[in-house]
């Protein structure tokens, strides 16, 4: 099968600066990193603050250029793209963000806001974006008056519903989701997740889903990618990965969520100190300093990912 | 002896808007018991009246709200009836909070050890040198890393989980001996919030704390709680030791929420999800709160809201199954 989106090398590097007269520093926000997804797929992407989890989801909405890497869409390279080719690309891409307060326009009706893409990007009648947006809101289990009211008149959970037809209104093949339901209360987090699980099944989507809830991208995924620092420590299937992690992080990481049942006795693995600046990262491997299985050679030698038991590992122990 | 740290008898807090004809019932007839050095959560989501209980507790609720009926009895003394003055000689000395934001809790203007030593200085009369002497001892505590050269230094210099570690030696500063604490880790990372909890149930079996955690999330309750409390719409729907509960709900609520939340070894299931959306709080409906989305409801729920019946010893449920199946069981 061919992928929708594959990144081979994928690196975003930014200039930083310390203070106004301060010494200059490149942050490696994102860091050689190569992925692929395949239709009606998950990939999901899990790491703490500065991983570069947010940075990996611009680039592949085009929000950012990388400085060095590819992402090929639907198996053509974006840098020899033409216009045509990049303008199919960004309506086939599409997103979906963590707060749906901040993300819907408060003067727009609802209609408006759905059909806004469909009228930017394609040349549809008006009668037809009237068809297409009762469509969308029934896609998204909303009745079809909810076209003429504002985005106050919802609630969290539904307007994360508005923002997902939104996305879909010109039919992308990728969805990027950055948090989607961090935002929204306990009990309306199941209703989206089932949601967004439906309409993949039904339209063929991609995901690319980013979150820092560790439960709900094991739902959510199929294959899951660890993130420590711009780099990639451990990347397969999802099952696989939680059920037997093999990077010291991902150990950790997953020993650190939080259980389900109060009877439930895992063996944490609590790791000392904190995640390094990303403007000076340590030597070698990233995460040597605060890994408990770090060696000599752990901190001179950067590891490559290599395959090991079935998913691919960034580690000088395998 | 063993008498409770804190009793909540029927507590109401109401917001009340300018004019009077608006009354959000955030806290409506809440009762519930915390023992020394034990360890409660309070569940519930947004517009639960979790956090407005919280704030009740301390009284420094904002001015809109008022605490209408119900006592707060803290070591045998009714906080309700406390002057503002009396209250302040409580907060920071005998009761203590930890907040969600720990940016917002520190004055950016001032230095750690200035704000560590600060409630020692208040509640103790403390000399400076003595004060800043007790504050090393506390960073020392919370596991700050070289604590010389960080009780000099101002909050921006600190990460964010440095920093809610610092909050939390505020708190304990005075050696409290109740200490709340408000969605305390919802903007730690996750490695980080494993430290934190870890780091609170030392603190808490070392200075023999007892331990309020206000949340949302289910997890932080099965890792750090023995009894919970479930709100839903200002009120106590279910309450009972943690392993009880999450072996066998009695309200309906508690079961569907315990049952939404995905789980990391599940494979890709549909979650069992809550239909509809919590009711708004000036307009509730005549009956129980949950019957609009509750999968159980039948005409009684929809007419009468149903008083909170006991259960096994030490268990509560506000549901009228509850009560049908404890008939049944008798």
């Amino acid at each position: 099968m061919t992928h929708v989106i594959e990144a081979a090398g994928l690196c975003k590097h930014f200039q930083a600066r310390h203070g106004m007269f301060g010494s200059r520093g490149v942050v490696r926000a994102v860091d050689d990193i190569s992925f692929a997804i395949e239709p009606g797929r998950t990939l999901g992407v899990v790491g703490e603050s500065g991983c570069g989890k947010t940075t990996t989801a611009k680039l592949v909405l085009g929000l950012e250029a990388p400085t060095e890497g590819s992402i090929r869409f639907e198996g053509q390279d974006l840098r020899t793209m033409d216009a045509t080719g990049r303008r199919h690309y960004r309506k086939s891409v599409q997103a979906v963000f963590q707060d749906p307060f901040a993300s819907l326009s408060p003067r727009m009706r609802v209609g408006d806001i759905i059909a806004e893409p469909l009228i930017t990007n394609e040349d549809v009648p008006a009668p037809e974006v009237r068809r297409r947006i009762a469509e969308l809101l029934d896609l998204v289990g909303l009745p079809a008056r909810a076209a003429d009211l504002f985005p106050h008149e919802f609630s969290g959970g539904q307007r994360q519903r508005i923002a997902i037809a939104r996305a879909l209104a010109l039919s992308p093949k990728l969805v990027v989701l950055d948090e989607p339901v961090s935002a929204l209360d306990v009990s309306i987090r199941a209703q989206i997740l089932n949601l967004l699980r439906d309409l993949q099944e039904r339209l063929g989507l991609a995901y690319l889903f980013i979150a820092h809830d560790l439960a709900a991208v094991a739902h959510m995924s199929h294959t899951i990618v660890v993130m420590y620092l711009g780099k990639i420590v451990e990347m397969g299937d999802a099952h696989t990965l939680i059920r037997t992690p093999k990077h010291p992080y991902t150990e950790a990481l997953f020993s650190a969520a939080l259980p389900n049942h109060p009877d439930e006795r895992r063996d944490e693995i609590i790791l000392p100190g904190e995640v390094p600046s990303p403007l000076n990262p340590p030597s070698g491997c990233r995460f040597h300093p605060r890994c408990p299985h770090a060696m000599q050679q752990c901190g001179q030698q950067e590891p490559a990912l290599a395959m090991v038991e079935n998913r691919f590992v960034a580690c000088h122990l395998y | 002896m063993n008498q409770p740290l804190l009793v909540l008898d029927n507590l109401s807090t109401h917001y009340v808007s300018a004019q009077g004809t608006r009354v959000v019932r955030a806290v409506d007839d809440v009762s519930l018991q915390v023992n020394a050095g034990e360890t409660i959560g309070i569940v519930g989501e947004s517009g639960s009246g979790k956090s407005t209980l919280a704030l009740s507790l301390l009284r420094v609720l904002p001015t809109a709200a008022r605490i209408v009926s119900g006592s707060i009895w803290f070591e045998g003394e009714d906080l309700v009836r406390k002057s503002d003055a009396e209250m302040r000689h409580i907060r920071g000395k005998r009761m203590a909070m930890i907040l969600q934001d720990p940016m917002a809790s520190l004055n950016p203007l001032f230095t750690i050890g200035n704000q560590v030593a600060e409630p020692i200085r208040v509640h103790e009369g403390a000399g400076r040198a003595n004060a800043w002497q007790r504050a090393k001892q506390l960073l020392k505590a919370v596991r700050i890393p070289a604590p010389e050269t960080r009780i000099t230094q101002y909050p921006h210099e600190m990460s964010g989980g440095m920093r809610q570690r610092i909050v939390g030696a505020i708190g304990i500063a005075c050696e409290p001996r109740l200490l709340i604490a408000d969605e305390p880790t919802t903007s730690l990372d996750l490695t980080i919030q494993a430290q934190y909890l870890n780091l609170l149930r030392e603190l808490q079996r070392e200075h023999g704390l007892a331990l309020i955690f206000i949340t949302h999330n289910l997890g932080i309750v099965a890792k750090m709680c023995d009894r919970l409390v479930v709100m839903y719409a200002g009120r106590v729907v279910e309450t009972g030791p943690v392993s009880r509960i999450f072996n066998a709900p009695a309200h309906p609520y508690t079961r569907a929420l315990l049952s939404s939340i995905p789980r990391m070894s599940d494979s890709r299931q549909r979650l069992t999800a809550i239909e509809g959306q919590p009711p708004d709080l000036s307009h509730l409906p005549r009956g129980c709160a949950f019957a609009a989305r509750c999968p159980s409801a039948f005409d009684r729920c929809h007419a009468e809201p149903p008083p909170e019946f006991p259960l096994e010893a030490d268990r509560t449920a506000r549901c009228w199954l509850a009560n049908v199946a404890m008939q049944g069981a008798a």
